[in-house]
């Protein structure tokens, strides 16, 4: 046990991460058309939040309602590079200032503003993406945490920051888009991301990238920080005490967490092309933390599954019963508190391991390592 | 005023901390010697847990200096208190259910107390070998793979002087070690602690007397935020100032 | 930027924003006040506080249609009756949520989040469904309209100051039950000791989900007088959800007085920015100063400093 616990992958993580990875780069491309899957794609994009999420909230304890922001800077950081490009003088002829984003020529901006400048290069744009939300974070974790703001007072301060970015965002259209947001997307690099095979690239793309994430994610857990996180959600004092630096390590997981959320909103505003304001705001943020619940609060694979179904059904719902979506949205805000809160991968390992074992004639003894990790927060 | 002397490993000088004008321990100055085991009694809301609070950090003093080895701990944090050389156990035990009594153990390990030494931080035979050891001192080694949350009250406080003293701390904080522990256990205790406290300072908080006389080298009888007498256990059991205040009440 | 006014012209606008400061604060103070029972005294995050309101507005709404068609002789008065109505239906279902829901979750305020989130959302669809997605207004009695010439630059809405005069009101009779009655005393001893509590024979039970059906009063009579100044939609509550917040946590949770206070600064900042600025940077501006003085002191700004 205690060596098998300190190998990155127990054969049980094994298998579930080949299997996630024959869905996503098998299965789903394989059943769905380009329309689907490029849908499937965006659902993914929310799967890296939700993986952040695990590693907070899951297993840290950290609740954050404002992971849209990280979302929404990363995915702005990606349309303003995007835009600029789609905005050559030629393409902005009509404009009374050419060269410009259409928006701020529509909002009498009559030259580029200088923070838009570093945008122009891809590479810049490709760290910006990162480091500006972890920056964001980081501050905003050495201000919380140093003075040991946590728990409920943490969520809502970091809901008050969504709401401050929407509010911003959508005040100053001049600069940002306003409420439309960032649109009319076109290439990256000369690429054209909006046709049918862009799309699908970028699918296999983002993918890759969130199997990566996993990868971390599952380094993370697997590491002494993993069981340092659990060990601070349920005695912070205690690991104080044991000579840790409890602020630093809470610091850091936020910082990942928001990071992850960052590539999510890159690689959003990259296969759906646009970003705006209603992305990044408090009902999406806390709609990001449901996926993470549903799927289960410390699986960072359920993680995934949630985000995907969750989407689903809101897309396939929302078209169809638009009243029933809320509805059930409400019900399963209540239910994965209430009823499951250890979600889909909690439903997974009391009742369909076993059996599945069961099935394949193993022992129920090579059940969960993880067992450790399988309680609530809070 | 705050000059280091090498016959204390722990100088406490005029120790005040006040709640909203409340002071709950006033001006309170005490000594303690290398490997000795000093035990602070006295009637309950004399300020014995504060004590223990303001030296490892938990409570922020209002004013006074706490040195240890020549270093002030007033202003340092408390994990910084601890890397130099404070352990500190809690009234209530306080263990990470969630985890197994070999992992409680790996995290009081002092190695990879960074972020960045966590994450790299391997389970070598090295750390192997010493969890063991431990277990075996506090009475667990048959249980490393269980969950704390299964252990029993007087094991997780066991457990939890397995954590502190993984650590090797030179200065150990005990708050009642043995409260709410049954006959048998509060005995395997008294064996332990008399086992641990040989190489170290200890500081403990306790109300069994039959225990205290058993452990300590000085007793520091603690009312209303000050020091009420100071001395042998002989000494102070005979302090008619002392029997006054627990009498008088 | 004032060389355009004249003296005079300054002090009437200063006068009236400062007026347009004072009615924010009663609907903060209106908004906050349910809010400082539930989470101040008893640590629970009622995202589903909104939703409450808005029920007290269509409450409101309802008996001024009520009114209209069967006794339009006293239609002056509906008002009166509506709030007693909005305070009654908010507080039941305040009871009836404590005792499906809440009282489940005590010990995991970050769970009582989210299903209150949840809570909110369905309510919201309920109330769509119910009363259509559009915004309702109802028709507020002839004595509420109209102004108050004060001089004759400075006119104040009759509507305005009865908001005033009732959050004066609502906050007075809830610091009556906070520290005057023996709910009051119980719910302060549960907040402060909940084991003692319970030894020295408060039925704890109890008294929780009183307080969570009277916080959800009070906010019914909020939303019930918010009817007088602006109309009802299904989603409205959530508008008011981060700004209710920030104020009682900003005055630090379990101070009433600090919930006034912190109502009042975020009132006039607000409306004073907003002469300078737009609406939304001024907006963001408050918002970014109660953020940033809650990092720098996030026990807020009345609080008993306590031995732990």
């Amino acid at each position: 046990m205690e060596s098998s616990s300190n190998r990155l992958f127990s054969a049980r993580d094994l298998i579930g991460f080949a299997v996630l990875i024959a869905i996503i780069f098998v299965v789903l491309p394989i059943a769905l058309d380009g329309f689907r899957l490029n849908l499937f794609g965006k659902y993914l994009t929310y799967a890296f939040v939700a993986v952040g999420l695990v590693l907070c909230w899951g297993m840290g304890g950290i609740l954050s309602l404002g992971q849209g922001v990280f979302f929404g800077l990363g995915g702005y950081c990606m349309a303003m590079f995007l835009k600029l490009e789609a905005s050559t003088p030629e393409n902005t002829s009509i404009q009374s200032t050419p060269g410009i984003p259409d928006f701020m020529d529509w909002n009498q901006l009559t030259a580029l503003p200088a923070w838009w400048e570093p945008f122009n290069s891809l590479f810049i744009t490709l760290i910006a993406v990162i480091l500006v939300p972890v920056v964001f974070a980081f501050i905003i974790g050495v201000a919380m945490f140093r003075r040991r703001v946590g728990g409920v007072y943490f969520a809502i301060i970091t809901q008050a920051f969504a709401a401050i970015l929407t509010i911003l965002i959508i005040g100053q259209q001049g600069f940002t888009g306003g409420v439309n947001g960032i649109t009319d997307l076109r290439t990256l690099k000369g690429w054209d991301i909006r046709s049918e095979e862009a799309k699908e690239i970028l699918y296999f793309v983002n993918g890759g990238l969130l199997i990566v994430c996993l990868v971390i994610a599952q380094y993370v857990r697997k590491s002494k920080l993993g069981r340092l996180l659990i060990a601070m959600r349920d005695q912070e004092d205690r690991v104080r005490f044991s000579g840790y630096d409890v602020a630093s390590f809470k610091i850091f997981i936020f910082c990942l967490g928001a990071a992850f959320a960052a590539v999510g909103g890159a690689m959003f505003t990259l296969q759906v092309g646009f970003m705006s304001p209603t992305l990044v705001g408090i009902v999406p943020s806390i709609e990001m933390v449901i996926f993470c619940a549903v799927g289960g609060r410390l699986s960072i694979l359920g993680a995934v599954y949630g985000a995907l179904l969750v989407n689903w059904a809101k897309t396939s719902l929302s078209e169809s019963f638009p009243e029933l979506w809320l509805l059930g949205l409400g019900g399963l805000f209540i239910a994965v508190v209430m009823v499951f809160p250890n979600g889909l991968a909690g439903v997974y390992a009391e009742h369909v391991e076993p059996r599945l074992m069961a099935l394949l004639g193993k022992s129920k003894a090579a059940a969960p390592d993880s067992a450790a990790n399988e309680t609530p927060a809070e | 005023m705050n000059v280091h002397n090498p016959n204390f490993l722990l100088m406490v000088e005029g120790l005040t901390v006040s709640f909203d004008g409340f002071k709950a321990v006033n001006d309170l100055s005490f000594y303690v010697e290398p490997n000795e085991c000093r035990v602070i009694i006295g009637p309950n809301g004399a300020g014995k847990t504060t004590v223990l609070d303001l030296i490892c950090g938990r409570t922020k003093a209002t004013s006074g200096s706490v040195n240890f080895k020549g270093r002030e701990l007033l202003s340092m944090r408390e994990d910084q208190i601890v890397h130099a050389g404070v352990g500190r156990k809690f009234q209530t035990p306080s263990v990470y259910e969630d985890l197994t009594v070999f992992e409680n153990l790996e995290l009081s390990y002092p190695k990879g107390h960074s972020v960045f030494g966590a994450l790299t931080f391997r389970r070598d035979d090295k750390v192997k070998t010493r969890i063991k050891e431990i277990a075996e001192t506090i009475f667990l080694e048959d249980l490393l793979n269980d969950k704390a949350a299964y252990l029993s009250h007087g094991q997780k406080q066991w457990l939890e002087i397995g954590m502190l003293l993984i650590q090797d701390p030179e200065l150990l904080m005990l708050d009642e070690p043995v409260a709410g522990m049954s006959v048998a256990e509060r005995k395997k205790t008294a064996e332990l602690l008399n086992r641990i406290i040989q190489d170290r300072s200890v500081i403990v908080i306790e109300h069994d007397m039959g225990f205290v006389a058993d452990i300590a080298t000085r007793v520091t009888v603690l009312h209303q935020g000050k020091t009420l007498s100071e001395g042998s256990m002989e000494r102070v059991q005979n302090d008619p100032k002392v029997i006054e205040v627990y009498l008088g009440h | 930027m004032f060389s355009d006014y004249t003296m005079n012209e300054l002090g009437a606008i200063f006068a009236m924003q400062g007026f347009a400061g004072l009615i924010l604060f009663s609907v903060f103070v209106l908004m906050a006040l349910g809010l400082a029972i539930i989470f101040g005294q008893m640590g629970v995050i009622n995202m589903a506080h909104g939703e409450f309101m808005i029920l007290g507005a269509y409450v409101t709404y309802l008996t001024s249609n009520l009114f209209a068609d069967y006794l339009p002789s006293v239609f002056g008065l509906y008002f009166f009756v509506a709030m007693i109505l909005a305070f009654i239906a908010s507080g039941a279902l305040g009871l009836f949520v404590e005792w499906v829901m809440i009282r489940h979750l005590y010990k995991r305020p970050l769970d009582t989040l989210l299903a209150t989130w949840g809570l909110s959302l369905i309510l919201q669809q309920v109330y769509r469904s119910v009363f259509g997605a559009r915004e309702v207004g109802v028709s507020i009695p002839d004595w509420m309209m109209g102004s108050l010439p004060m001089t004759d630059m400075i006119e104040v809405p009759i509507n305005g100051i009865f908001v005033m005069v009732l959050a004066t009101g609502i906050s007075l009779a809830v610091y009556f039950m906070m520290y005057r009655s023996s709910w009051g005393l119980q719910v302060r001893a549960i907040s402060q000791n909940r084991m003692m509590a319970d030894a020295v024979g408060i039925n704890t039970a109890w008294t929780d989900r009183l307080t969570f059906g009277i916080g959800c009063g009070v906010a019914g009579v909020a939303g019930s007088a918010f009817t007088m100044i602006g109309s009802t939609g299904p989603t409205a509550g959530q508008l008011y959800i981060v700004d209710t917040f920030l104020v009682v946590v900003f005055g630090g949770a379990a101070s009433l007085l600090g919930t006034i206070a912190s109502a009042f600064s975020i009132s006039q900042a607000q409306s004073i920015m907003e002469f300078f600025l737009s609406g939304s940077m001024a907006k963001v501006l408050t918002l970014l100063t109660v953020v940033g003085i809650l990092m720098i002191r996030p026990q807020g700004l009345f609080t008993l400093k306590l031995r732990k």
